[in-house]
């Protein structure tokens, strides 16, 4: 059994003209849970769909769980789970309709059972009859990942799993997540939101195609080398476009009613805010993954549109 | 309003497959339809049985000939060969001038001249029929001068038998009827396959089978197999309706008939199935099917007798399954035709399966790309 879970090298997947992703090299060792980080249209859902075969890579070449990804697609099918961006089960069938009709494609063994140990397991048991479309966002998850893990995959590719669901049913999702990651399972997932990357062993950033930057949180944090100041002052609102028009200041974004104001150099970028505003309060505080990516998506030459 | 409406507009333009379809079809199928249809049909096919060899025997051959409405193109000899004709489909007529036919005239005999003809079909010989009589009282009357000249004054030189066989009363739903199980079949199956495949893709489905191990042809025939049975009900509900409301005979054999739909129901399941390779929506998906519904029930001889149509039209008719399902279920019900006899009708349908089914596979993408 090979070491890594994804070994990928120089893959490029383009659109007729328009490049989604571009010479990305990735290599994720099994048993861990990885987060790829990145604005909308950086490519992330593209390179999840070639690691599972879903998609041609138009230069490069890899490897998901030791099989070429380019010539032996059925062999990945079998052995990865892959959970779509947008929900993709079938409204018109019940949940169990539509665990059953996973569980028969991949020919799994006592089907039945197997199923309704599925159901147990996820608390949808009294919910088998329910046609899916009917089903909330937080329960169609649990639905979809249900599904794609019943064949007890290797390797489990989520794509903004948690897009449009609410803070509880993101909670037991992830809480799910760190089960299947406990029980051996690496996992792969995209997403948006910085507190979910942060319960990733590692973690890929994105922008326009390429990888930033990769690694822990904290170590993506500590290599940005950025500094960040805070404050609650009531009239910040109106400094906010000024302090983001100096030069020493690398991003300033409102977190809650506070401002950050984040910057690479501590002693010039304290200099400016006190320059700029005399009068407000300033704590220096810990960057936070949120602060970095914001910081790392404006150093990538990206526009706010993307944002 | 004017806001819907500039939306409306907006949103037409952008779907361009869909707005080129609205437009060229109309324009293809009206130029196809108009120049192929014809309610009056000419150059039937028709045998002749000759045996009395005289110039009044050859000057009606060409009269009839020129009438455009019959084009000789067998002799047949003896009662079972000129059978055979008819019940195969070769030929719409058999004319047959029995021996000593000019003589009986000259001698002011009234001889008989007979016209055998298929009925299944009573609206694409009626026409025929009708000016039969005429056409060779006028040719008569071209032979009735000089010493004949005293035959001109008769009423009428010769007796005119029409003999109509298999639907001898004309009753058009002996016909249709079974034809339509044809034509019903054909706009379900391919359209409900051609639906089935881009609702996948439409409700985002699409993806997630094609992340699991499954293969093109699995899928194919995963999905086009409940539909069999479909058609098979359909095929059952039309012709018990056929028996007990229209009264249609159904003379052949059943076993020869349900090849014929099974094969004509596997033949539009696979057609269907390349459509929804075709289409991006669900809506282009219908436009295509309708785009080849329409054809089918005017060129493969359901609504208008094919012989009436030009050759290049008939050709086109040659290539829809319908054609060919339509001379099987006729001639089984009405004609018992035999398996040999419709050997060709069975292959024709074959072959189109095959080469729509291989397409359909070709087509089926495994990636999203």
């Amino acid at each position: 059994m090979t070491e890594l879970a994804i070994d990928v090298q120089q893959l490029v997947k383009r659109f007729d003209k328009k490049l989604a992703v571009d010479h990305v090299d990735l290599q994720m060792p099994r048993g861990k849970v990885w987060g790829f980080l990145g604005p909308n249209g950086s490519g992330k859902t593209t390179t999840i769909r070639m690691i599972c075969g879903l998609l041609e890579p138009s230069e490069g070449k890899g490897y998901c769980l030791g099989y070429d990804i380019q010539s032996e697609q059925a062999a990945i099918k079998l052995a990865t789970g892959y959970m779509t961006q947008k929900f993709s089960f079938w409204e018109d069938l019940s949940i169990r309709e539509n665990l059953e009709f996973v569980a028969r494609l991949y020919h799994l063994k006592d089907a039945k059972n197997l199923v309704s140990k599925t159901l147990d397991s996820l608390g949808l048991a009294s919910r088998q009859q329910q046609l899916a479309g009917t089903l909330s966002g937080g329960w169609k998850q649990r639905l979809a990942l249900a599904a794609v893990t019943m064949h007890n995959p290797q390797l489990l590719l989520l794509d903004e799993p948690t897009a449009g669901v609410d803070p509880q049913a993101r909670r037991e999702f992830w809480d799910q997540i760190h089960l299947l990651a406990s029980q051996g399972m690496t996992i792969l997932v995209s997403t948006h939101y910085m507190d979910e990357a942060e319960r990733c062993d590692h973690i890929v950033y994105l922008a326009d195609g390429k990888i930033i930057t990769q690694g822990t949180v904290q170590q993506i944090i500590l290599e940005s080398g950025l500094v960040t100041y805070r404050s609650n002052a009531e009239n910040i609102r109106e400094l906010a476009p000024l302090l983001r028009q100096q030069e020493t200041v690398e991003h300033a974004a409102y977190f809650g009613a506070a401002l950050h104001v984040s910057g690479p150099d501590k002693t010039a970028l304290y200099n400016t805010i006190k320059r700029v505003a005399p009068d407000i309060n300033w704590l220096e505080v810990e960057t936070t993954l949120e602060d970095t990516f914001i910081a790392l998506t404006k150093r990538a030459g990206l526009n706010k549109e993307h944002l | 309003m004017w806001a819907i409406l500039v939306k409306e507009m907006i949103q037409m333009r952008r779907d361009r497959v869909t707005f080129a379809m609205i437009l060229t079809i109309p324009i293809m199928q009206l130029i196809v339809f108009g120049y192929a249809i014809n309610n009056d049909p000419k150059h039937l096919p028709t045998a002749v049985q000759i045996e009395d060899n005289s110039s009044i025997s050859r000057t009606l051959l060409s009269a009839l000939q020129n009438s455009e409405y019959f084009s000789f193109i067998e002799t047949a000899n003896g009662k079972t060969k000129s059978d055979d004709l008819i019940r195969q489909g070769k030929v719409s007529f058999i004319l047959t001038i029995p021996a000593g036919f000019s003589e009986r005239l000259i001698r002011g005999e009234h001889p008989q001249i007979l016209l055998e003809a298929d009925a299944t079909d009573p609206v694409a010989t009626a026409n025929a029929i009708a000016k039969f009589q005429l056409i060779i009282e006028h040719a008569l009357a071209q032979e009735f001068k000089g010493p004949l000249s005293y035959l001109a004054s008769q009423e009428s030189a010769t007796e005119v038998i029409i003999l109509p066989h298999y639907n001898p009363e004309g009753v058009t739903a002996f016909n249709i009827v079974p034809g339509l199980v044809g034509v019903i079949l054909t706009m379900t199956m391919v359209m409900i396959t051609s639906m089935a495949m881009t609702r996948e893709v439409e409700r985002g489905t699409m993806e997630n089978l094609l992340a699991m191990p499954v293969r093109p042809y699995q899928v194919m025939i995963g999905k086009i197999t409940p539909y069999i049975l479909v058609g098979a009900v359909q095929t059952l509900i039309i012709l018990i309706a056929s028996h007990f409301l229209f009264a249609v005979p159904f003379i052949g054999s059943l076993w020869i008939l349900s090849i014929g739909v099974g094969l004509f129901i596997l033949a539009n399941l696979a057609l269907g199935f390349t459509f929804s390779t075709l289409a991006k929506t669900q809506m282009q998906a219908m436009q295509l099917t309708i785009f080849f519904f329409l054809p089918s029930i005017l060129l493969s001889g359901f609504m208008f007798p094919f012989h009436g149509m030009p050759e290049w039209a008939q050709v086109i008719g040659e290539g829809l399954p319908l054609t060919h399902f339509l001379r099987i279920i006729r001639g089984v019900m009405l004609k018992d035709t035999d398996f040999n006899d419709l050997a060709p009708e069975f292959m024709a349908i074959a072959i189109f399966l095959v080469v729509v089914g291989t397409l359909a596979i070709k087509r089926y993408r495994q990636t999203l790309d």
